[in-house]
This record gives structure tokens, C-alpha cells and sequence, in this order.
């Protein structure tokens, strides 16, 4: 994953809140191999018509360049399906913009190299005030903590592991590797004191009384 | 004197390898549970190289994909490939894996605990935002993402934040035909969808004590729905009770040697939540779900809500929401007709949840056809043992195999378009269920009551004399 500090793009407004996970990938796309591409399941359901034909209305649909979301409320609470992270990236986005998130989300974000900004309600309203018809030109300075859009520079919030792990492009494995001594111990420790974690082999529990 | 440690403080601590000086912990993972979806995880596995770091702390389970018909002859080759790519790498990294055959195939959260292998004060990971279920059990559980499964597997840990405590008092006695899933739709409606958003819920109260095993899973089960990523129930006498003799639980000496320490996970009397609310158990009536986000759920006896009153925030979303689910603001929930039923998923797939249906619908016909779909193979066999298979098929349901199903629609179960059901599962968002499906969700009694009466009806009319 490549690291980044400041993305100039377009941006498109998507108010409304509650953005779940199934709406960003519906389940039945989620067997295809990531090699093929998720963008094009992005919101697949939302911005269609009953026909499959694409709904000429819908923000995305207006401005398919955009590689900056500004959205709602609790956006992609539900399912922690990281294909809906995989979606936004492949369909070229950056950075989603929202008053807050669904916390599985967040996370899965930032470990594919996506920003996940916290702006407050009112901050939300003024950007996307902003934009024109929806869409426009905007700029993220991700060491900084702001987006510019139009006139309006606007602070966002971010946790500062993810700042990092966002601007380095870093892959967590390689970091925790780092510690293996420290996993080590911490292993033989809970073996040595909570010997009952370890599951107990199967055969051993003549007793198998399934469901109560 | 130390400070006052809720249960989320004693768990995380036991787990912590070590704090970074940014505020995140490296905690160390008892219990990963792997499914068909973890491909994309196996995946960045192989791209390393890596092997999985502990495989005897590692199980697999095929539910998702899970075919509930035809089990021997899977015809969509999607579903096929999904399965076998689960099947080949547990077998490539030597993990126990619980197959389509297996006597105890089922949802991971409904094999996780059936197995013993949820215990309290373990950390449980799985990459499915329903692994707050396991919290029940008092263990530290949660979902992750496709990443971090990956780094799971690799190093056994997982980098996380600590979430801020917040708890649940449910005091009082449920009325006859409530159950913990009016609970869980009761206090996500009242605090919305993401009520619990960067919270870990502790459940505590009278009535969540005397909430069966059962119970305690589907009320953790739904935390997510508010914005929960955690849920969990101090252990008690309940717990160990339905630990005991599981196929993977500690046995003799070693279940008391850990029941010893299991009985000392609860919050300190004193301890500080930085969110408490309380609800009142008799005051919770039957609720269904109306819209598409399980905060839009009222009371059965409620009319639906009529956009105009609401706040403006929250009006646009109900015109949407009442509009694809093809409602009129001001009438009556109760009396809308239902075109099919599904009973079934990790929320309510359990014996009682089934026991709950099968004493609404004995003797009864159902108006609409409905799947039912066992948490698990073990519970379907308990189920059949019972007779309850009997009281659905002669009420018309279909009786199948287990796995996720039409709570997911992933194994081709799925709710044609523009069509309603009234579903024990746990998301009533747009397309759930499958494309333009409708679902209100609900408990599985009340579910079995639109099934006899072929709409949303108040469950408790139909349990007056009935045994329970």
C-alpha cells in the first residue's frame, strides 16, 4: 500500500446518512476475486434503475471522475465486508468525507490507504454548499487535517495511528513482526497461567451434548 | 487501592501485549474463527508467503456460502469455488475445519460457542461484524476486516484502540413473548443506529440475568446494529452451566481451575461507564422494524410514523425508507400483509429461538410459504429430536439445512424483489435480503405469527393458553 500526504481531486456529495456496507457492495458481487476489479460494484444497487440501466440523477453517476466522497452520517456501519473499502478504492476514491463512521469501516479504510475525514454536521453542510451541482474541485492535506473545497478550507479529524499509518503507507504485519519477543512472551505467559485457553482436543471430551 | 476496572478494563488488560504511545494496543487473539469470506485474507497470506501463525487457535466454518438444499451437488459455480477455496486453505494451513458434512456445521456464531470454543475472557476475532455474539459468554469479541484477518492469522494479534465503556441496564421481568431481540430493537430505536458507535456495551440488569445463554448471544449479536463494534455479559452460573461438557471446553479440573477465574469477570461495583442507559423490561412490547435501518423499529402496536412530524433530520430518511418498503405513513404496523417468512440466521437460529416459533405455530397453518433454517446441524438434529421440525413442515414451512442464508442471500436464498418478509435476522437494509427485498425484522415468535395470520401481528393474542 503506497502512502500519501495531499490529494488534489474532484469531489461529489452523497447526503445522505447511514450509508451501510451492503449498499456499498451488495453481497452477491463479494465471490469475485479482487484481480477483477470491485469498482464497478460501488453502490451498484443505488445508482440504478429498475432496469439495470445506470439512474442519470444519482451523484456518481454525474460525476464519475470524483476521488473524494462527502456523505453522511454513519457512513458504512453494517457488515465489516472490506470489499465495500475495496469498491471505493478501485472506483478511484481517496478519501470519504462524513460527520462519522461505522467503526469496522473506518478501520478497513485505513488499512487500504483510504481516508477516512471527520467533519462535523455543520462543516458537511458548508462543503457541500460548495460544490456545484454536486461535484467540484477539491484538495486534502492529509498532515494537516484539511480539505479545501471551493472557498471553504475545512479542519478534519483523524486518529493519529491512522495519520501515520496513512502518510507511510504501512503495513501493519511488518511493524507487529517487530514485536515477535514480546508476542512470544505473552503467549508463554497465558499458557503458564490460563493453561484453559488452549481449546481442548475434541476426543477428549467424551461428553458431546450439542445443543441444550 | 487500584481503580475501579469494568469487565471491558479486566479483558482488554489480560490481552494487551503491548501499548504504543498513540494510544493503540497489540492484543493477543485466544480464538480466530475463518470463513468462506476470509479469502481475500488467505489471499494476502499467500502473497507473504505466511503460514498461519496458530492453528490450533484457529477454526474454519462454512456458513456464509452454505447451500440450505442439494448440499451434494453445489450447481452455481460461484458458490462452489467460494467453498472449496475455504476447504483448500484450511487444509493447506492445517486448520479443523467444520465442512458442508460436518454433524456440526453451522453459523460461526452459532458453532463457536455450541463447541466451547467461546469461552469467558477469551478475545474472539472473526471477520464478520456479528462476532460481538461471542461477548455473551463474557469474552472480548469483535469483527474485523479482510487486513486485519490477515494479520490475525500471520501473527495471532490485533492492533486496536480501546473503545470507550458503555452499559445497558435492563431491570425488571420481559412480559410473556418478549425475548432479548425486543430488547436489542428497542434500545437501537431509541438510541439509533449508531448509538454505540466507538463503544464497547456491557449488558447488565436483572433481566439480562435471567436471559438464557441464548438470549445473551442474540442481545450481543445485534450490538453492531447500534453502532457496537462490541457487546458483552458478565459470566454467571448460566454460563458455566451451558459450558460445561462442550466438545472443546476445558473438562474436570481444568473447567473448575478456569470457572475460578471466569467468576471474577465483572465490572467493579464502582466502576465508570462513559455512557449508562437503562430500560425498563416491562416496557418493552413485541417490535418489528419498518424501514431500512434497524433504528426504524416501533412497538407492534404503533402506527407508522408519519415523516412530516418527524425531525427534519431523520424526515428524509423515513420518506425513503417508508417508500421502499412500499408503506403509508400513519397506519397501523399491525395488519400489513407479509408475502413469505424466514426464520433462521446467527441472531435467532438457536433451539430456543426455534422452540419459541414451534410453540406459536403447533397445530396452526401458515398463510405464506417460509424457510427455516437451523443455527446449526446440531441444533437442527436437537430440533428434529424435539419434534419441531414436525410442527413446521406440518405448518407449511420448509424445513433445511443450516448456514446463513436468506439473512444474507449469499447462497442464492433470497427474497424476490418488491416481496415482504418478516425475518428473525438482524439488517432490514435496502437489498439485504436480495434485490428490492422488504424485510421487517423481528423476534421468532412474532415472526411465527405472521406466518399463521399472513401479516405483522402481536404474537401474544396467539399464545394465550400455550404452553411455552
Amino acid at each position: 500500500m503506497a502512502g500519501w500526504t495531499e490529494h488534489q481531486g474532484q469531489a461529489v456529495a452523497l447526503p445522505v446518512h447511514n450509508i451501510d456496507t451492503d449498499q456499498l457492495i451488495p453481497a452477491r458481487f463479494m465471490s469475485t476475486p479482487r484481480s477483477e476489479g470491485y469498482g464497478q460494484f460501488l453502490l451498484h444497487d443505488l445508482r440504478r434503475l429498475e432496469g439495470g440501466s445506470e439512474c442519470p440523477d444519482f451523484p456518481l453517476n454525474r460525476h464519475p471522475q470524483s476521488s473524494i466522497l462527502i456523505a453522511g452520517r454513519n457512513f458504512g456501519s453494517g457488515s465489516s465486508r472490506e470489499a465495500a473499502v475495496y469498491a471505493l478504492v478501485d472506483a478511484g476514491f481517496k478519501a470519504v468525507v462524513a460527520p462519522s463512521f461505522g467503526d469496522i469501516f473506518a478501520s478497513n479504510a485505513v488499512n487500504n490507504g483510504l481516508l477516512p475525514a471527520l467533519v462535523s454536521e455543520a462543516e458537511i453542510e458548508r462543503l457541500m454548499g460548495e460544490l456545484n451541482e454536486g461535484g467540484g474541485s477539491a484538495h486534502i492535506h492529509l498532515e494537516h487535517g484539511h480539505i479545501f473545497v471551493g472557498g471553504s478550507e475545512v479542519p478534519f479529524s483523524l486518529d493519529n495511528s491512522w495519520r501515520t499509518k496513512l502518510i507511510n503507507g504501512w503495513d501493519d504485519i511488518d511493524l507487529t513482526l517487530q514485536h515477535d519477543l514480546a508476542i512470544e512472551k505473552h503467549k508463554q505467559d497465558r499458557r503458564t497461567t490460563s493453561s484453559w485457553v488452549w481449546p481442548n482436543a475434541e476426543d477428549q471430551n467424551s461428553q458431546v451434548n450439542g445443543s441444550q | 487501592m487500584t481503580a475501579a476496572a469494568s469487565l471491558l478494563d479486566k479483558l482488554w488488560s489480560s490481552h494487551e501485549v503491548l501499548a504504543r504511545e498513540d494510544g493503540t494496543s497489540l492484543l493477543w487473539v485466544d480464538r480466530h474463527l475463518v470463513h468462506e469470506g476470509s479469502h481475500h485474507a488467505f489471499a494476502k497470506l499467500a502473497e507473504r508467503g505466511a503460514a498461519v501463525a496458530e492453528p490450533e487457535l484457529t477454526f474454519a466454518v462454512v456458513d456464509h456460502y452454505a447451500p440450505t438444499r442439494h448440499r451434494e451437488h453445489i450447481a452455481d459455480p460461484k458458490i462452489r469455488r467460494m467453498i472449496e477455496t475455504l476447504r483448500a486453505n484450511a487444509t493447506q494451513h492445517g486448520l479443523r475445519l467444520f465442512d458442508l458434512m460436518d454433524p456440526a456445521q453451522g453459523i460461526v456464531h452459532v458453532v463457536g460457542p455450541e463447541q466451547g470454543l467461546t469461552l469467558p475472557g477469551l478475545l474472539v476475532n472473526c471477520g464478520d461484524s456479528h462476532t460481538s455474539t461471542h461477548g455473551a459468554f463474557g469474552a472480548l469479541a469483535f469483527g474485523i476486516g479482510a487486513t486485519e484477518v490477515a494479520h490475525v492469522l500471520a501473527t495471532q494479534t490485533v492492533w486496536q484502540k480501546k473503545p470507550a465503556a458503555m452499559r445497558i441496564i435492563v431491570d425488571g421481568k420481559l412480559a410473556e413473548g418478549i425475548s432479548a431481540k425486543d430488547i436489542a430493537l428497542n434500545w437501537i430505536a431509541k438510541l439509533g443506529s449508531d448509538g454505540a458507535r466507538g463503544h464497547a456495551i456491557e449488558y447488565a440488569g436483572s433481566a439480562i440475568r435471567d436471559l438464557s445463554m441464548e438470549g445473551r448471544m442474540t442481545l450481543c449479536n445485534l450490538s453492531i446494529e447500534g453502532g457496537g463494534r462490541f457487546g458483552m455479559v458478565a459470566p454467571d452460573d448460566t454460563t458455566f452451566a451451558y459450558l460445561r461438557g462442550r466438545p472443546f471446553a476445558p473438562t474436570g479440573g481444568a473447567f473448575e481451575k478456569a470457572q475460578e477465574k471466569w467468576q471474577k469477570l465483572h465490572s467493579d461495583e464502582d466502576a465508570i461507564f462513559a455512557k449508562d442507559v437503562s430500560l425498563a423490561a416491562e416496557e418493552i412490547a413485541p417490535t418489528v422494524t419498518w424501514g431500512t435501518s434497524p433504528e426504524q423499529a416501533l412497538p407492534v402496536s404503533a402506527t407508522l410514523p408519519d415523516p412530516s412530524r418527524l425531525s427534519e433530520e431523520k424526515q428524509k430518511a423515513a420518506r425513503d425508507a417508508l417508500d421502499y418498503m412500499g408503506l403509508a405513513a400513519g397506519r397501523p404496523i399491525e395488519g400489513t400483509p407479509v408475502d413469505e417468512v424466514f426464520l433462521g440466521s446467527c441472531t435467532n437460529g438457536r433451539i430456543e429461538d426455534l422452540r419459541a416459533a414451534a410453540a406459536v405455530l403447533a397445530g396452526r397453518s401458515a398463510k405464506v410459504p417460509g424457510l427455516v433454517s437451523p443455527g446449526s446441524a446440531l441444533v437442527r438434529h436437537q430440533a428434529e429430536q424435539e419434534g419441531l421440525d414436525q410442527i413446521f413442515r406440518e405448518a407449511g414451512l420448509e424445513w433445511s439445512a443450516s448456514g446463513c442464508s436468506m439473512c444474507v442471500g449469499m447462497n442464492g436464498d433470497i427474497v424476490a424483489p418488491g416481496k415482504r418478509c418478516a425475518s428473525s435476522t438482524n439488517r432490514n437494509f435496502r437489498g439485504r435480503q436480495g434485490p428490492g427485498a422488504r424485510t421487517h425484522l423481528m423476534s421468532p415468535a412474532m415472526v411465527a405469527a405472521a406466518a399463521v395470520t399472513g401479516t405483522i401481528t402481536d404474537v401474544r393474542p396467539l399464545l394465550k393458553g400455550r404452553a411455552l
